[in-house]
């Protein structure tokens, strides 16, 4: 990562993506904690107890581990390709040459939808390749969408 | 493109015996169920069983009758055109300039015959290929030639040029191959086998259906493999690298150097004790096993089943070129990460090219040409983040097709990002460039005639002065130029 005065910045994913991640996880964890519970809790109130909060504990490291994710989440629109950054315990950063993608994806899924957010994904030949963008807000997605898809088409190189 | 009027194209259908032989592989299963029936019982259920299989016998054959019926080709100049098709008429242009190979494959029951068939592979998506099946044997090869010389731009009737034979894989070499990669397992399993028979013939009943699922499914794996690259033979010719494999049923393809995105050179354990190799191509656009989950096809090919690192080296050469990148180990902290396989880890890059070594038990060796790059990554796991170390993929078209620095120190891994995306991308504008150059062909003036009356008429095809003034010669193939040239009498080939 060389010549600063031309590089362009990193962008991250929308904040509203953490929240769609803690109200997932707080979801499941809410869940797990009161099956645990109350299936314990047949064996005895003490024991219940100590299952759910273990289960809360659990909860709570997910959420760490999730927070550390999500701000791994990074990626560079440079002139000739788009860098993506992500990771935590294992980092990676995939460059893909404009020219290269095939086709891009915006999904949406319900909950996404909930938080008015989009995945983008783009495809190569290569199937290894792995650029993927998730929580991106709504207006950013079809920035990025069009922005890719120009590109593209501007640089496309055959096989 | 002059094509004359629709009237005078000489539609010519495909060999009359191609029903029978497209039927055959489905009747010839059926004649089986239908013999075992018989054979086991005369109860009214089997006789019911009988007339069915003869019904599906009769449709089947009757629906490739009427396959045939429907199915014309004929070569109108510059296109291959095929109609087929009863109630979805499916008409197919084939430009005979974009064709990217023509492979002939004769199946086992064609083959008896005298049938051959022709698949025509055009440069782009998979799915506008050609299939010609089945045409007799002579036509096949003639369309193949006229096809060829046609994509060339030279005059139809010219015979296919000459391919210099590189090697003929030994049958005993194959088949010995074959039993070392997959006989090794097999061998102690049998000697296993046959000492718990001796010790509990109790026990053996249950080890022995487990011994011979595997079995069979071991015997069916050499057939396999045994019986496609029977007598497989490497040749270079002008259109890229010609095979011929098959022992039963018979392939001819040719692999065109353009469209190779990587090699791979395999050694595995057993096999470095005799130096044998196996040499791998991934093409894209190609017909075979495709990867990429219905994106451009890429398929994986043998160059070489297996060969000498000498012969390797000569298909190497003249697949992706014999300039060498030198190779550089990881650090020696490496080893921590990679006891096993540390000794083997090496890659390097050149200006156009990444070489890369990788496994221990396998040893595998990548070629990847920068241009064919479709995206770099770089991956630290926790441990080598520990150790101050990262890896770099240069990812090709298809599954897996990737060049590895593995565990590589972090600052090299951070150069090589940027330096093999700089590469890549100059490579590609370097390749981009040569592709437009052709367009030159089209875009220089017609020829006129010595007698001057090439006007407003089309000049007919001949050998008429280069208008790039490189040669003495230029083709001219009646509606454009070719690349074919002549000095002095001396043919050659000059894209632009």
């Amino acid at each position: 990562m060389v010549v600063p005065s031309t590089e362009p910045d990193w962008l991250s994913p929308s904040a509203r993506l953490w929240k769609m991640r803690c109200l997932e996880a707080g979801v499941v964890g809410a869940l797990v904690t009161l099956i645990a519970g109350v299936s314990v809790a047949q064996i005895g109130a003490p024991e219940g107890f100590i299952a759910a909060a273990g289960a809360l504990v659990a909860t709570g490291l997910a959420l760490r581990f999730l927070r550390r994710r999500f701000r791994s989440w990074s990626y560079q629109e440079r002139e000739e390709d788009l860098v993506v950054r992500r990771g935590v315990a294992f980092r990676r950063l995939s460059v893909v040459p404009y020219g290269r993608m095939q086709f891009v994806d915006v999904t949406a899924g319900p909950v996404e939808r909930l938080f008015k957010l989009s995945t983008i994904k783009l495809h190569t030949a290569a199937a290894a390749t792995d650029a993927r963008i998730p929580g991106l807000e709504r207006d950013e997605a079809a920035r990025l969408r069009d922005q890719l898809a120009s590109l593209g088409e501007a640089k496309a190189a055959g096989l | 493109m002059t094509s004359p009027a629709d009237g005078t194209v000489q539609w010519q259908r495909l060999h009359p015996l191609t029903p029978v032989v497209r039927a055959g592989r489905i009747v010839s299963v059926l004649v089986v169920a239908l013999v075992v029936s018989s054979g086991s019982g005369h109860s009214h259920s089997s006789n019911s069983a009988q007339v069915y299989y003869l019904v599906a016998v009769v449709v089947v054959t009757l629906l490739g009758g009427i396959h045939w019926l429907v199915t014309k080709w004929a070569l109108d100049g510059a296109t291959l055109r095929i109609e087929t098709g009863l109630l979805r008429r499916d008409a197919r242009q084939l430009p005979v300039a974009r064709i990217q190979a023509v492979d002939v494959v004769r199946p086992f029951l064609a083959r008896l015959v005298g049938l051959a068939e022709l698949r025509i592979r055009l440069a782009g998506s998979s799915s506008a290929n050609g299939r010609l099946a089945y045409l007799s044997d002579q036509v096949a090869t003639d369309l193949r030639a006229r096809l060829l010389a046609g994509h060339h731009g030279i005059d139809p009737d010219t015979p296919v040029p000459a391919e210099q034979l590189v090697t003929k894989v030994p049958t005993g070499r194959l088949i010995g191959s074959v039993f070392l990669s997959g006989g090794v397992v097999f061998l102690p399993l049998v000697i296993g086998v046959i000492l718990l028979v001796r010790v509990s013939p109790a026990a053996a009943v249950v080890g022995g259906s487990a011994f011979l699922t595997y079995a069979i499914g071991f015997v069916q794996d050499v057939w396999r493999r045994i019986s496609s690259q029977y007598g497989f033979t490497v040749a270079d010719a002008p259109d890229g690298i010609r095979i011929s494999r098959g022992l039963l049923g018979t392939v001819a393809e040719t692999i065109p150097a353009r469209r190779v995105q990587a090699v791979r050179l395999v050694e595995p354990l057993f096999w470095r004790l005799f130096r044998w190799c196996r040499l791998e191509v991934d093409v894209a656009g190609a017909a075979g096993r495709e990867a990429g989950g219905g994106r451009t096809a890429t398929s994986t090919k043998a160059l070489l089943p297996v060969g000498s690192p000498d012969v390797a080296q000569r298909l190497i050469a003249t697949v992706i070129g014999d300039v060498y990148p030198t190779l550089s180990p990881p650090p020696s902290r490496a080893r921590y990460k990679a006891p096993l396989s540390f000794h083997f880890l090496e890659a390097g890059h050149s200006d156009t090219l990444v070489m890369s070594v990788t496994g221990r038990v396998r040893r595998t060796t990548v070629w990847v040409p920068l241009v064919k790059t479709q995206s770099i990554r770089r991956i630290q796991g926790p441990w080598q983040r520990r150790l101050g170390l990262a890896t770099v993929h240069l990812d090709a078209a298809g599954k897996r097709v990737r060049a590895e620095f593995r565990d590589r120190s972090v600052d090299e891994a951070d150069r090589l990002m940027d330096e093999l995306a700089t590469l890549s991308r100059v490579a590609r504008k370097a390749d981009e460039d040569t592709r437009i150059v052709p367009s030159s062909l089209t875009n220089w003036a017609k020829p006129t005639q010595s007698d001057g009356t090439g006007g407003g008429e089309e000049t007919p095809a001949g050998w008429f002065a280069d208008p790039a003034g490189r040669h003495d010669v230029r083709y001219w193939d009646g509606s454009r130029w070719a690349v074919h040239v002549r000095d002095q009498g001396v043919a050659g080939i000059d894209p632009s």
